[in-house]
């Protein structure tokens, strides 16, 4: 952990706290509507829209002084969106921050949820790009907005079935749809469909923020999450054939790396932390296992 | 072996760095200050202003120069700035008829009260690359010495029409809620006029320019005049519950422009001319003109007319207006997207597998042609 001072000149985590006030209560009505995307007054941000805003709005309209925060991109505490947003929250809040999963009490990520298991209390804030999981098969949103009301999902596994027909499989990878508590289609956000069966009864309590499209919605503990199949295809997740070149973890999310320039090519843990433990616990790939410092 | 990418946080330093020097160029050349940018970029200001829905000719200056003369990142600076600041009160509605005009030009009648003003326009200037100025410029005479005597202040246009009962009048109904503010409420759709406006009036220049000219071009059916284009100061004006009257509290430089389209009436309404409003900061005609253009297509729909066109649609045009949202969504493509291209990649591999495994069956029987 390390601990930082508050930037002066702002307001604690930055946003005034009115507009925290609206945020939570848009988000407490998300939370009593589980998958239903409240509209709020997103706010402009330091950062631009598209590069996490929803999720920094969220983490500020939520977090405390007694907070402990974790940032991932791509599953990665390293990568420089993760490093920014987190410099972010350091210099306005002056809050401790992690790169631990357990050691977290509020976790903002794009784009994966970490391989360790949450727990009861740990909040998780999702960076939301496009928050209607039917924006692709109908862009006006007067007309989504009543197709959830009335559950008119059908065009959804009409598409899935298209994939079925066309392809042999669903070709949603990612960003893959789901039911929250057997009414409301949402959608994961853009993490890959082997994250999904995290969200399903986590024990942790699940926020995502949409910026740009001025949206938050929520997945409250120990929600019905379910993605979407068919009896005869159902929901399946990524599998690779080979370990993690550095920590051996079979069950981890892989990134694929090419490593020369004949595209020779080796696979590690996208979670950079659970890859570490392993590593540290003296697990070892085929490319060793030197922790990465 | 792979080491995978860190020192984050010493590439970004470096960058921020990096551009701090990129911005500022040769140290040899004198730094531009940001009362130059200010007095001599004046139209550049007017659109950060306007954009960035906060007048202030100083911030918009600092921004201009933070962004290196980029716009659009100077109008994200002075919006981040502006979503911090408190609300003291809202103005008085301000009242365009008493414009202290330095510009003031109408298509539609040759002349008319306070008559043509064209002051500051580069309208009429041959567009001939001006070689003296890349000169190191003497100090000119003072332009006050010769200005014009006294300030104008004229009726507008459209008011001398609708005395006439011949344009649709637009007064503040009894009991008109005051318009929502979009910088603090999300867009609802469909929007009411006052917000469509409001997004109309800080979205992107060039974005409205382009949708107002497809309704130039038959993507629309609408065939303005202008009536009116005013540029000029307006007082500034705040109702002091404690004093029970309104004082002014200063001024701000606006253009305003009204563009006048003939409506040839139906069984509840009578035939008149129908307006299209634009309204912005400092001098901006190109963009109060095409926001004004596009206000009326989005009006289609009131008049009966056809819907269906680019200009016309609400949720399209709306959505996409804001060139912050639109500039920031546009470029987090630069961010990493390697997890969810993992997934891609892992799926298009099995789909070439299996397409390749098929047309090899396909063609592997066919002989070569001789």
């Amino acid at each position: 952990m390390t601990q930082a001072e508050a930037h002066d000149g702002y307001n604690f985590a930055y946003l005034d706290e009115h507009t925290k006030r609206m945020i939570r209560r848009a988000l407490l009505k998300a939370v009593a509507i589980p998958g239903y995307q409240v509209p709020f007054g997103s706010r402009e941000m330091p950062l631009p829209y598209g590069w996490g805003t929803g999720g920094i709005q969220v983490t500020a309209a939520v977090i405390g002084r007694a907070d402990v925060l974790k940032v991932i991109d791509q599953g990665a505490d390293d990568t420089t969106n993760a490093v920014n947003i987190r410099s972010f929250f350091r210099k306005v809040t002056g809050v401790a921050t992690t790169e631990r999963t357990r050691e977290a009490t509020l976790i903002q990520t794009r784009h994966r949820i970490p391989e360790t298991p949450l727990s009861e209390g740990q909040i998780m804030v999702f960076q939301v790009p496009i928050p209607e999981p039917l924006r692709w098969l109908e862009p006006r949103e007067t007309e989504t907005r009543s197709m959830h009301a009335l559950r008119e999902y059908g065009v959804m596994h009409v598409k899935l079935y298209e994939d079925i027909v066309r392809h042999g499989r669903i070709a949603t990878t990612y960003d893959y749809p789901v039911i929250v508590n057997g009414h409301y289609l949402m959608r994961p956000s853009p993490i890959p469909k082997f994250d999904n069966p995290k969200l399903h009864r986590s024990p942790a309590l699940m926020l995502f923020g949409a910026g740009r499209e001025k949206r938050v919605y929520a997945v409250p503990p120990d929600t019905d999450v379910r993605s979407l199949d068919f009896d005869d295809h159902p929901f399946a997740i990524e599998r690779w054939d080979a370990p993690c070149a550095l920590c051996g973890a079979t069950d981890a999310y892989l990134d694929e790396i090419i490593i020369d320039d004949k595209g020779e090519r080796m696979y590690v843990c996208s979670d950079t932390e659970y890859c570490n433990d392993r590593q540290q616990a003296g697990h070892h790939g085929t490319q060793g296992g030197a922790p990465r410092a | 072996m792979y080491v995978a990418v860190k020192g984050g946080e010493r590439a970004i330093a470096q960058s921020v760095d990096l551009v701090a020097r990129a911005r500022r160029g040769d140290p040899a050349v004198p730094e531009l200050s940001v009362e130059q940018i200010r007095q001599q970029m004046r139209l550049a200001v007017a659109r950060v202003m306007t954009e960035g829905s906060l007048y202030d000719e100083d911030l918009a200056a600092l921004a201009i120069k933070q962004a290196a003369g980029d716009l659009v990142e100077a109008i994200f600076l002075l919006r981040a700035y502006r979503t911090t600041l408190k609300r003291l009160g809202d103005s008085v509605p301000l009242d365009t008829a008493n414009m202290r005009l330095e510009r003031r030009i109408s298509s539609a009648f040759k002349d008319l009260p306070g008559g043509q003003v064209l002051g500051p326009t580069y309208d009429y200037t041959q567009r001939l690359l001006d070689f003296a100025l890349m000169a190191d410029a003497a100090v000119t005479e003072d332009p006050a010495a010769e200005a014009s005597a006294g300030p104008i202040v004229a009726p507008r246009v459209t008011d001398l029409l609708a005395g006439e009962g011949l344009l649709e009048t637009s007064a503040r109904a009894e009991g008109d809620p005051d318009p929502s503010d979009l910088t603090r409420e999300p867009l609802q759709l469909p929007a009411d006029r006052a917000t469509r406006l409001q997004n109309l009036a800080r979205g992107d220049e060039g974005y409205l320019l382009a949708l107002g000219y497809s309704t130039q071009r038959g993507y629309g059916t609408t065939h303005p005049f202008a009536a009116e284009i005013r540029f000029g100061a307006v007082a500034l004006e705040l109702f002091i519950d404690e004093l029970g009257f309104a004082v002014k509290i200063g001024e701000v430089d606006l253009t305003e422009c009204q563009l006048i389209t003939d409506f040839e009436g139906s069984a509840e309404a009578a035939p008149q001319f129908t307006r299209g409003y634009g309204l912005a900061f400092g001098h901006s005609e190109r963009k109060a003109m095409a926001m004004a253009l596009v206000d009326r297509a989005l009006r289609a729909g009131e008049f009966g007319e056809d819907t269906d066109l680019p200009a016309n649609n609400e949720e399209f045009v709306l959505a996409h207006s804001d060139n912050v949202e639109a500039s920031g969504f546009v470029q987090h493509l630069k961010l990493p997207h390697y997890v969810d291209f993992q997934t891609n990649l892992e799926l298009l591999r099995r789909l070439r597998a299996q397409w390749d495994a098929s047309n090899a069956g396909a063609t592997g029987d066919e002989e070569p042609a001789a």
